[in-house]
């Protein structure tokens, strides 16, 4: 009798655990990097997006995953005959974390603080163009100074989200959105833990619990993958052993692509690198498929330009400055430096740079082109490269998306000047068809190359790697996010 | 001997002032800005001076030195740039992992250490003394992050006893939060133990041969007595020293071992805010550690001058 009753309480518990484990609704994924602080707002830190982009925060329109626009707190959107005023309505019966109903109001509060004097907001010029915001009966009306064609693209970044005048205070430690996660508490060094927010105004999303862990050492996110700690690490950072991953049949990695241009940045204002013929000589000199094979294993696209190859917008311009070395060097020639030169090349921490920094020099060394190497902090890097202009040759990844306007500043760290271009990029901007937006964009793009501004190297890989049975995480990256929305647990 | 505390005391206080004047200047010479680093690639210059505004960031120097030492006088310890949280809360935090990590460490490697060490005197040129110190020889040459893999590879991946980092936080419970110390403690513990092994048998076997141990081998106790009744308690003076100073380098020092097993120490809180150039939490948190350690001098100074008499006089 009592063996009966053992046994059968063995079963159920059993069958508990079994059920428990097929309704699996928590999921814990990895970052290498610990956001500095919450508040989207407030910092350019890729971090902060990657735990609450569409997750805690949510703004008018959103980047779907494949990059495209979409509606978000703003349900429908009208533009006036001149392009010049936007009016959305707003979804119905939304709430603030805290309860505290959503308006036009926080709307209007949170896009007049992003373009505000005193505003700390890390990407203003995304607002530059915004003459009003008002409330009119409910809905939001966005008066623009000239007609733009990237309003909906520009207010569908992490840093346009609407947040409530009553939390600003909190933002960067308990930060109170409109998403379908709430924040519930943060472990500094270790994780950040949301929950699902059972008064969401959408659809109601799959995960109950999501778990953020950051693990910085490329060896210890492998370990903590292998040991079953994470299910996913969707940026994973060590190239290296994602064949041995790939192999494994718990995970499944996933190769996407970014926004990151990864580029040799010239500075286009000192000698000799002012010399487009020197500049041509440099994009010649390099071996793109080395670079991808030695510094990232393989995983990257090659570009010819600024510009990221999965838009379709994208021209493909790798043929202007296939690798050469003898027109390199004939090249060189014609500009008056057949003995070649020597200039700086200053390398940021990420491995794309080091590594692959250590590859160009030994690639421009062929042609007669020295490169004194220096590895430098991101801190530094900032003071002398990006403001202080002391710098010959760089690599960086510019990770934010369409970014190709960086090349009509000319005050710009590449100090490219091009009165055609900045023309071009002011006619694009004024622009509302799509046809003749990507006209324009592939006329920019090639005026880039042609100029040689910098060494079009690659374009990032997106290397995710998840357990195979979780579904619905984004393969690309068109925005830095870890959009948890549409995630789930397949039986 | 109330005249000798209060010098000390000046000592300390004229240590503590100079600490903290050469801790700011080293670390505001260092080249990088806390609010270029914030905003990144894309910020215009004037949302950088709004940051540096709100950051105190656009004060001179000395204005900001003594608004820090100020605080600190207070027991302010600033706000942390980027993390926008009060610097203290953030070292409470740190050290709620960072001490109970070089506890366990100092604790496991006593352990093994004590009576290795005393078996090993006590054979003297012995296999098992051989063995031993052909070990600790071991143990000191193994750089700890890579035995700390090892042990990864090994409880973590291949038999799943362990998870291979992180800290669940106290709250998790103490069984929970004791058991995501181990293997860091191991791996901290491993080249700790075989030195304090080393110190332990050789700091024995020199007491071994003073006189007052032949003279209780004379008055007929066994080699086995003497050493367990007198020679032991006189070998600790030495083995103590060497453990305080394992146990601050295990505080700040176990960086390494913090980023091998992913915990939230006080290491690796510096180390990040270096990169990240919050200075005001690289200073305060260097600041504490300087405390510490001057605190503890000024405890053994004080313990001297009550075991000896004669250091109490003018000096």
């Amino acid at each position: 009798m009592k063996t009966t009753q053992l046994s059968r309480a063995i079963f159920l518990a059993l069958l508990v655990a079994g059920s428990a484990q097929a309704a699996k609704t928590d999921v814990t994924i990895g970052m290498q990097l610990e956001p500095p602080n919450l508040d989207p707002t407030g910092g350019a830190a890729a971090a902060i997006d990657e735990v609450v982009y569409a997750n805690v925060f949510e703004g008018l329109t959103r980047f779907g995953p494949d990059g495209s626009v979409l509606p978000a707190l703003a349900k429908t959107w009208e533009i006036s005959e001149d392009g010049l005023t936007y009016t959305f309505e707003l979804q119905a019966g939304v709430a603030f974390h805290d309860s505290s109903a959503f308006d036009a109001d926080d709307v209007t509060f949170s896009l007049e603080r992003a373009m505000a004097e005193d505003s700390t907001n890390a990407q203003k010029q995304l607002f530059a163009n915004i003459e009003s915001v008002e409330n009119v009966d409910g809905a939001v009306v966005i008066k623009l100074k000239t007609a733009d064609g990237n309003l909906l693209f520009n207010l569908a970044w992490g840093d346009a989200v609407i947040v409530a005048p009553e939390s600003i205070e909190t933002l960067a430690t308990a930060p109170v959105g409109t998403g379908p996660f709430i924040f519930k508490n943060w472990v500094q060094g270790d994780q950040i833990v949301l929950e699902k927010n059972a008064a969401y105004w959408g659809e109601a999303v799959a995960l109950d619990k999501a778990t953020f862990k950051f693990i910085s050492e490329p060896t210890a996110a492998f370990a903590a993958m292998m040991a079953g700690d994470l299910d996913a690490f969707p940026n994973y950072p060590a190239p290296e052993n994602l064949p041995q991953l790939e192999a494994d049949p718990r995970f499944s990695v996933v190769l996407g692509s970014t926004e990151g241009e990864t580029i040799l940045s010239t500075n286009n204002a000192i000698e000799p690198l002012d010399n487009v013929l020197v500049r041509q000589a440099i994009a010649h000199a390099i071996d793109r498929s080395a670079i991808i094979e030695g510094a990232m294993y393989g995983y990257g696209t090659p570009i010819g330009t600024h510009f990221a190859p999965h838009h379709p917008a994208y021209v493909d311009l790798t043929g202007k400055s296939e690798y050469d070395p003898e027109k390199a060097k004939a090249l060189l020639k014609e500009a008056g430096l057949a003995d070649g030169f020597t200039t700086t090349l200053k390398l940021p921490p990420p491995a794309y740079a080091r590594r692959g920094g250590e590859i160009i020099a030994s690639q421009l060394r062929e042609v007669g082109i020295d490169t004194e190497i220096s590895n430098l902090e991101w801190a530094q890097w900032l003071e002398q490269v990006f403001k202080g202009k002391d710098f010959g040759l760089t690599i960086v990844s510019h990770t934010e998306p369409m970014d190709i306007g960086i090349y009509a500043k000319p005050d710009y760290y590449f100090q490219y000047d091009n009165a055609d271009f900045q023309a071009l990029m002011e006619s694009f901007n004024a622009e509302t068809d799509e046809a003749k937006r990507t006209e324009l964009l592939q006329q920019a793009q090639n005026i880039i190359t042609d100029d040689y501004v910098n060494g079009y190297l690659f374009q990032l890989a997106k290397t995710g790697v998840a357990s195979v049975k979780l579904k619905g995480l984004w393969e690309n990256s068109p925005t830095q996010a870890n959009d948890l929305t549409g995630v789930y647990w397949e039986d | 001997m109330l005249h000798y505390i209060f010098k000390r005391t000046l000592i300390l206080l004229a240590t503590l002032f100079v600490a903290s004047l050469v801790v700011f200047v080293t670390i505001e010479v260092v080249p990088g800005d806390p609010a270029s680093y914030m905003l990144g690639l894309n910020a215009q210059e004037d949302t950088v001076a709004a940051l540096r505004a709100e950051l105190g960031l656009d004060k001179s120097r000395p204005a900001r030195y003594w608004t820090w030492l100020s605080g600190l006088v207070t027991g302010d310890f600033g706000t942390s740039y980027t993390y926008r949280t009060p610097v203290a809360d953030m070292v409470g935090d740190r050290l709620w992992v960072s001490l109970p990590l070089a506890i366990y460490a100092l604790v496991l490697a006593t352990l093994i250490a004590f009576p290795a060490g005393v078996y090993a005197a006590s054979r003297r040129g012995g296999i098992t003394d051989t063995v031993v110190m052909a070990l600790t020889q071991l143990g000191v040459a193994i750089p700890n992050f890579w035995f700390a893999m090892l042990l990864v590879l090994l409880f973590a991946i291949k038999l799943g006893w362990f998870s291979a980092g992180g800290f669940p936080g106290w709250d998790a419970g103490v069984w929970q939060a004791m058991k995501s110390l181990t293997l860091p403690a191991i791996a901290l513990a491993l080249p700790q133990a075989s030195i304090l092994t080393r110190v332990m048998r050789s700091s024995l076997l020199d007491v071994l041969n003073e006189d007052f141990i032949r003279t209780a081998r004379a008055k007929g106790l066994s080699r086995r007595q003497a050493l367990w009744k007198h020679a032991l308690r006189n070998a600790m003076v030495p083995v103590l020293t060497i453990m305080g100073l394992q146990f601050s380098f295990l505080l700040a020092g176990a960086i390494i071992i913090e980023n091998v097993f992913f915990l939230p120490g006080l290491g690796r809180l510096i180390f990040q805010s270096i990169a990240s150039r919050d200075l005001i939490v690289v200073e305060s948190v260097v600041m504490i550690l300087v405390l510490a350690v001057v605190l503890v001098t000024f405890a053994i100074d004080l313990a001297y001058a009550w075991v000896d008499p004669r250091l109490r006089g003018s000096r």
